[in-house]
């Protein structure tokens, strides 16, 4: 079975590429991911406002007590001996790098142009095959308006554009009002590559003790936004696409494949099955596409996108009009 | 040496860098002033610096001063080179050593930064009283004046070592020269290489105990022949002089500095001659050439080699003209002749038949600072037609009249030199600011920059003064900027223009910079009357900035250095503005570039901003209503309104000797008279959401919030906005309920936000407390405070046993400590304070708990009504277990002496009453209330006796009512040098109790790392993260099976830390108690102190237990174990502290490994603790008492 496939101009022998996640901190789990046939890794997010952020909370802890008694001067080692921010994450890209054989794609956090876009060069330098760049933010300025958000988004991808050479993914989330013309800026200013959809941030409250939670891990559910949005996408660019977000089985990525994606990123399961889910995926999409009598991943590739399913007026209004009629259908299953 | 080679160093790493690429292994331990060192050296060892003989050196820590001495007395007789850094009680724990060392003829080369013994009290600072002790030790002793001779030195006592076998002992000034930043001369490798041959590095090898050559040293001699062999060294100690100057004259010919082992300065036909070492000797020489300058016959003999003793080269050293000489010395000798250096020069000269009068001072004892009136003060001396034989100077001695008078300060540096004193807060800034300055400075061809940095005794909250000067020359000047010689003044904070006189040290006509927060125009008319008097006096010109507005307005936050150290560029001309501003903004990428443009832009848009918000004050009349604020209130006791108050005010130098106690007694109490109002924010009461659960007074370190339940009536005189409820606990009902804030003493820590439970539940924001700006609260607080603390306290006997709720209405006996804001210590002090405050005895280790506990002007420790409280001492750091076991002895002793006594007396004081004085219980405080009504109405009774035996229990029978003796330490103290004395202490069975402040690190010295640090833990010493576990003392202390052993933490379980206080308290043997205390050390924002504890516990890091031998007895299982962990993962812990953090930073792999080990750990440490909490222990036995009557010739 021929499950090859194209994104970002990388030859990858199967589609399922484990996303961008903290697992990939650990140089073991990254040569197991490699060992399990992950055709790339994908670095978490170096966060624009999380380097400020440790980088503040890192001066307080050094600045806290420090040149205020005539015993102590400071209360922890050296600062300079360590690795902060930056530093930090272009050694573990070197690292990776050193560790596999595997392309590596590096990701930024920045949703305004600034001094961080020359991070992106450093990440280059160090050696990144490509870079995946995500938007994400919660855009809760009042007095900003979505086309000032979209403007300040296009800028910084080009930004980012024009200080490096690598291939370069853009990381979105679906809230914005319109995705397809947002998505033909971001290719106009330089993307290769769209990987939709960031998961927005949704804390749980506990009713209890009154405190906000952390939210829960991705479910198979949110597959369909993606679904929706790839299948719009991969008819109207030419960029390459990643479904991340939902997928959870090979029966997901086929979905995901057939609207358009050229690799699925999975990252619940990576994370709560270990690496050899990698393997795993790929053998029961092969399996699949077997029973199904296809040939290759290439044949499934868009077949449901907006151009070439059979009937693609289901993507634009279809689908409510028939949430609408099967309603009555699925109250009397669940009643 | 190239100018561009030139560096800016302090003393410490000045020696240190010679001394690392000298040795192979160093074996250290931390001790002011001379820890840094020995953290320099570690951390180049673990960037991998070589030595000279491209290796990098192994540095090792060591549990006690006495273990590094002992592990490099090893090293070296295996045949490496060694060497060690210390000072003060960590020299003297070396002595017995370096006998050895030196005895056995061994290349050896130690570096002291001299410093301060402890005698009537502890001083961190410097004079030569730790290594004049040295003398019979057999080292050589060779004294630097400055910093660089601190690093020139220590290259020719490394070197002269190898070549004459006699150890070395190199020293220079603690903190005048250990802590001066200055310009020096950096040796490089080539340089050492001239300096050190293989050779003389083969012959110290070829003297190692090797299997392949055995030798047997070390052994034991007899009268018949120990004399003999001790003479036979003789000859190796009368060629050291020869050696040196030798050594000193090759230094010469390689680096071009030229030294002489003794060396004269001053007019070749010099009259009056001053003999002295260390730092002063550069302030007195440079004195003599300004007064020869002006036609006095003066000179200065600089003593470099001080042991062997170069009488030869000291007679060659004094012109023939010499009349007189003043001999000074930095360290005294209570009871002897005269100080050492003055009887090894009179020795000399009178083996020399010169006939020169010599007279003898002490000076400088504590860094008190020698300036050159004060040298001036001495040539005067020798001037007169009878001067004093013995004197003193730098103080004012009006007992024994022994000191001389000073003149007024000289100025005898270069011309054009510019002279800066800056204030600022330890939070702000201004000192790692006035560093850069220095390298800024010091950095330019050319130019010279010298730094010196003055500390308040406080922990949160302290006054920094910095000391800095410039110029063409290099600048030889160890005292500090004195009164009417600073041509810059700058004052960080406002708080100190209100209270202090900042402008004493301003010169005429000097340029003064104030941070203000007031708009320029309202600047002149804000400040106290004494400031703008001073001001129109000395024509001074004043510039003023809103800092603070500028940082907030560029996004500093609260840092205000860069915007103070802009305008500092910009008023005092040392560069060019335009050359100084990009100094500046290149100094700023330089240390904040890796952290990201952003951070690098906004602190070059704030010195932008500084320029352009730095205005000129129009001076106007000194007319203002305002003055100057009361240092203390005018209710405040005599002696504290004389003697603390001027210290408060920075000017206890003046204070005479008459002054003080003559023992170093203090009274206690002392802290409630120093307001000092440090909070920005400080928590605001709402009663209308306060549930009373007093948490919020358990967490305070300061015990600056407080609850009291009183009668309502009381609030008739109330202050309008004095806040209160109806007492809600059924045992209180019909009463008033308040929290009140000690506004002046909080430090704004926020823990007690934090803790409180108690939410608005329709806006859970906001809580029962909530922190507001200060400022505009002071006024109101104030007087509710002082309204509150009058209000009586609830009985003592209100509860027959405490919780947490309770024991916060029992007044604390330990408030508003010097003690880092957030401290996890003081919590568990003041709780134990408030227990049992006011009849312990605390016996406490050196260390952060000693300094707030215990450093002046003022202290914590309170007393209650009846005038009881904690009496309190520290003994040393080693041995504080068995000090405080001497106290339970002493106290024992006296108390069994009042027994025998009351025995005795029954018949005649009323034998009911002596019946239930002997054998009433004392553990409850109804108990303990009546026991006390009970010698009260003895006491009575025993004045009407007239009988010595009646009059003997007079004076005893406070005995009668029990005494606690609390034995106080950190973790360096319990599980590193303490340990041996804790053990020992813990395997008698007396009555003690021990409370180990466990923060996992040395916290007072900086933060290096002890026995109880974690595994994977980073701290000084321990700079990849600790490799080992934490030793487990209270395991050990178990397995004794009569001691009482706990494991608390009260941000974690606050109520069972309460428990175990009382059952502690209550045991009848040794009871350990080993307390979680989180600390700045661990690098966090302390505001989530609390959330760490718990996370510790429940993570299973930091298990809760009680082990209680009394179980057994009644037979239960004596461990229980209250808190197994297991509830989070220990990296949930572990995250959250930079010091496991940096691990991650520096090596994420071993940071994994190390974390995984210490999860591992964690659970098999409760496991095993589980396992033993299922163990019934055998009855705790104890064996039957010696009676006297069997011992073989006992007494009856």
């Amino acid at each position: 079975m021929d499950l090859s496939t194209t994104y970002l101009g990388f030859q990858l022998p199967h589609p399922f590429v484990p996303g961008a996640s903290p697992i990939v901190n650990d140089i073991g789990a990254v040569r197991a991911l490699e060992d399990a046939g992950a055709p790339l890794i994908i670095m978490p997010s170096l966060f624009e406002e999380q380097i400020a952020c440790e980088a503040a909370a890192t001066a307080q802890a050094y600045a806290q007590g420090s040149e205020s008694f005539a015993e102590a001067t400071s209360y922890l080692p050296s600062a300079d001996l360590y690795r902060l921010g930056v530093d930090e994450y272009i050694d573990h890209l070197r690292r990776i790098k050193a560790a596999v054989r595997i392309p590596v794609i590096a990701s930024l956090n920045g949703v305004t142009p600034g001094g961080w876009v020359e991070h992106a060069r450093h990440l280059q330098q160090a050696g990144a095959d490509a870079l995946e760049l995500n938007l994400y933010e919660v855009a809760m300025d009042d007095e900003e308006s979505s086309l000032a958000i979209e403007d300040r988004l296009v800028e910084v991808v080009r930004a980012v554009r024009a200080v490096i050479t690598i291939p370069l993914a853009v990381k979105i989330s679906p809230f914005f009002t319109s995705v397809a013309h947002l998505a033909k800026r971001l290719e106009q200013a330089g993307a290769n590559g769209l990987v939709v959809f960031n998961r927005f941030f949704q804390p749980d409250i506990d009713p209890e003790t009154q405190e906000v939670r952390r939210a829960y891990p991705s479910h198979r559910g949110e597959v369909l936004l993606r679904l929706h949005w790839l299948a719009v996408l991969s008819a109207q660019r030419r960029l390459s696409l990643a479904a991340t977000g939902g997928v959870h089985s090979e029966v997901e990525a086929v979905k995901a494949l057939m609207c358009g994606a050229h690799c699925v990123q999975v990252v619940t399961r990576v994370i709560k099955g270990g690496p050899s889910v990698i393997r795993e995926l790929r053998q029961r999409l092969a399996d699949w596409l077997a029973a199904h009598e296809y040939d290759s991943v290439r044949q499934i590739q868009g077949s449901m996108n907006l151009k070439r399913c059979p009937d693609p007026s289901l993507y634009q209004r279809g689908n409510y009009i028939q949430i609408l009629q099967t309603w009555d259908l699925a109250a009397k299953e669940t009643f | 040496m190239s100018e561009h080679t030139m560096i800016s160093v302090d003393g410490n790493e000045a020696c240190a860098m010679v001394a690392h690429k000298l040795c192979e292994v160093a074996a250290i331990y931390p001790i002011t002033p001379s820890s840094n060192m020995g953290e320099w050296a570690d951390e180049w060892s673990v960037r991998g610096r070589k030595n000279l003989w491209g290796q990098v050196p192994d540095v090792i820590e060591m549990q006690s001063e006495a273990g590094a001495i002992g592990a490099v007395h090893g090293a070296l007789q295996a045949g490496a080179l060694a060497t060690t850094f210390t000072a003060s009680q960590g020299l003297l724990l070396m002595i017995p050593n370096m006998y050895k060392i030196a005895g056995e003829l061994t290349s050896f080369a130690m570096h002291v930064s001299a410093r301060c013994v402890a005698t009537h009290a502890l001083s961190i600072f410097g004079d030569h009283s730790d290594v004049m002790t040295c003398r019979m030790t057999g080292f050589a002793m060779l004294s630097s004046t400055c910093v660089q001779e601190a690093h020139d030195l220590a290259a020719i006592a490394h070197a002269a070592t190898l070549k004459a076998r006699v150890p070395f002992l190199h020293f220079f000034d603690g903190f005048r020269t250990s802590h001066e930043v200055n310009k020096i001369a950096p040796l490089s490798d080539e340089q050492l290489k001239q300096l050190i041959t293989d050779e003389m590095v083969a012959a110290h090898r070829a003297r190692a105990l090797t299997p392949d050559r055995p030798v047997i040293r070390g052994t034991a001699q007899n009268p018949d022949t120990f004399f003999q062999a001790r003479e036979a060294c003789n000859r190796w100690y009368d060629a050291v002089p020869g050696i040196v100057e030798e050594t000193m004259r090759e230094f010469a010919r390689i680096t071009g500095r030229a030294y002489q082992i003794v060396a004269y300065t001053g007019a070749a036909d010099a009259e009056r001659v001053i003999v002295i070492m260390g730092s002063g000797a550069e302030t007195a020489s440079e004195t003599a050439r300004y007064l020869v300058g002006r036609g006095e016959k003066v000179g200065v003999v600089t003593v470099r080699l001080y042991r062997p003793f170069p009488g030869q080269q000291l007679l060659a050293a004094l012109p023939a003209s010499v009349r007189r000489i003043a001999v000074l010395d930095r360290t005294k000798e209570p009871g002897a002749s005269g100080e050492p250096l003055l009887l090894d020069v009179i020795a000399t000269l009178a083996d020399s038949g010169r006939s020169i009068q010599v007279i003898g001072g002490r000076y400088g004892l504590s860094s008190k600072e020698f300036t050159p009136a004060m040298v001036k003060a001495v040539f005067d001396e020798l001037a007169k037609p009878e001067p004093k034989r013995r004197f003193t100077v730098g103080i004012i001695d009006d007992v024994t009249q022994l000191s001389l008078p000073i003149g007024p300060e000289l100025d005898v540096e270069p011309e054009g030199t510019v002279r800066a004193v800056f204030y600022g807060l330890g939070a702000d800034g201004t000192v790692g600011a006035n560093k850069n300055t220095i390298k800024i400075i010091g950095h330019l061809p050319g130019m010279y920059a010298q730094g010196y940095f003055v500390y308040d005794s406080k922990k949160s909250g302290s006054m920094t003064v910095s000391h800095l000067r410039f110029g063409r020359h290099p600048i030889k000047a160890p005292y500090l900027i004195g009164a009417n010689s600073a041509s810059f003044v700058a004052v960080h904070q406002w708080r100190f223009i209100e209270r202090l006189d900042v402008l004493e040290c301003a010169a005429p006509g000097a340029t003064v910079l104030i941070n203000a927060p007031f708009p320029k125009d309202e600047v002149w008319s804000r400040l106290p009357v004494e400031f703008q008097q001073t001001v129109v006096e000395k024509r001074l010109k004043l510039y003023a900035i809103d800092a603070v507005s500028v940082a907030k307005a560029t996004g500093m936050g609260g840092r205000i250095n860069t915007i103070m150290q802009t305008c500092f560029f910009a008023l005092s001309q040392v560069l060019p503005r335009e050359q100084a501003i990009a100094e500046i903004k290149a100094a700023i990428k330089k240390t904040y570039g890796r952290r990201g443009d952003d951070v690098v832009h906004k602190n070059w848009a704030a010195v932008d901003a500084a320029l352009a918000n730095l205005h000129e004050i129009a001076v106007g009349k000194a007319d203002s209503p305002l003055h100057l604020l009361p240092i203390v209130p005018d209710d405040a006791p005599a002696f504290t309104k004389a003697v603390q108050a001027v210290m408060l005010a920075g000017k206890g130098d003046k204070l005479p000797v008459s002054a003080f106690p003559v023992d170093g007694t203090w009274p206690t109490a002392t802290s409630q008279w120093e307001k000092r109002g440090i909070a920005v924010d400080i928590p605001v009461w709402d009663p209308a959401i306060c549930i009373q659960c007093n948490k919020c007074a358990f967490v305070c370190p300061h015990a600056a919030i407080r609850p009291k339940a009183y009668d309502p009536a009381a609030l008739a005189s109330a202050p309008p906005t004095f806040k209160s409820m109806e007492a809600k606990a059924p045992e209180l009902k019909g009463k008033k309920f308040t929290i009140q804030v000690a506004p002046e003493d909080c430090t704004g820590c926020g823990l007690c936000v934090v803790v409180c439970p108690a939410k608005d539940r329709s806006n859970p924001k906001h809580k029962a407390l909530e922190m507001a700006p200060a400022l505009p609260l002071f006024p109101s607080e104030r007087e509710n405070y002082r309204f509150f603390l009058a209000l009586p306290d609830l009985a003592r006997t209100t509860y027959p046993k405490f919780d947490v709720r309770t024991s916060q209405y029992l007044q604390p006996l330990f408030e508003y400590s010097g003690a880092c804001a957030g401290c996890g210590e003081t919590p568990y002090i003041k709780l134990m304070s408030q227990l049992f405050g006011d009849r312990v005895i605390i016996a406490n280790a050196t260390g952060c708990s000693s300094i707030y506990g215990g450093n002046l002007p003022t202290t914590p420790y309170a007393v209650n009504p009846d005038g009881r409280g904690p009496a309190w001492s520290n003994s040393l750091f080693e041995d504080n277990a068995e000090f405080g076991f001497g106290l339970r002895l002493g106290v024992d002793a006296l108390s069994e002496q009042a027994r025998l006594l009351l025995y005795q007396l029954a018949p005649k004081v009323g034998g009911e009453l002596a019946a239930q004085i002997l054998s009433s219980a004392q553990v409850t405080e109804q108990e303990f209330a009546a026991q006390r009504g009970r010698v009260n109405e003895l006491k009575r009774r025993l004045a009407q006796i007239d009988s010595e035996e009646a009059r003997r229990l007079l004076g005893l029978a406070d005995y009668l009512v029990d005494k606690s003796i609390w034995i106080v330490g950190g973790d360096g103290w319990a599980y590193d040098i303490g340990y041996g004395g804790l053990d020992h202490v813990l395997a008698n069975r007396r009555r003690v109790r021990l409370l180990v402040l466990d923060t996992e690190v040395y916290s007072n010295t900086g933060g290096q790392a002890s026995k109880a640090t974690p595994i994977g833990a980073a701290a000084k010493f321990a700079v990849a993260g600790k490799a080992v576990h934490k030793k487990d003392l209270g395991l050990m202390a178990m397995a004794y099976g009569h001691v009482y052993v706990a494991s608390v933490a009260f941000g974690a379980k606050d109520a069972h830390t309460v428990q175990v206080f009382q059952e502690a308290e209550s045991y009848p043997g040794p009871a350990l108690i080993i307390a979680y205390s989180h600390c700045i050390a661990h690098g966090y924002d302390l505001r989530l102190g609390l959330e760490q504890q718990r996370l510790a516990v429940d993570s299973g890091v930091w298990p809760l237990y009680r082990f209680d031998p009394r179980r057994s007895e009644k037979g239960e299982l004596p461990l229980v174990l209250d808190s197994a962990g297991g509830k989070v993962p220990v990296m949930d812990y572990l995250r959250n502290e930079t010091r496991f953090r940096m691990v991650e930073k520096l090596d994420p792999e071993r940071f994994k490994a190390l974390s995984e080990m210490q999860s591992e750990h964690a659970a098999q440490r409760v496991a095993l603790y589980q396992k033993l909490a299922e163990l019934r222990f055998p009855l705790d036995r104890q064996a039957p008492a010696v009676k006297a009557q069997a011992v073989a010739g006992g007494e009856e």
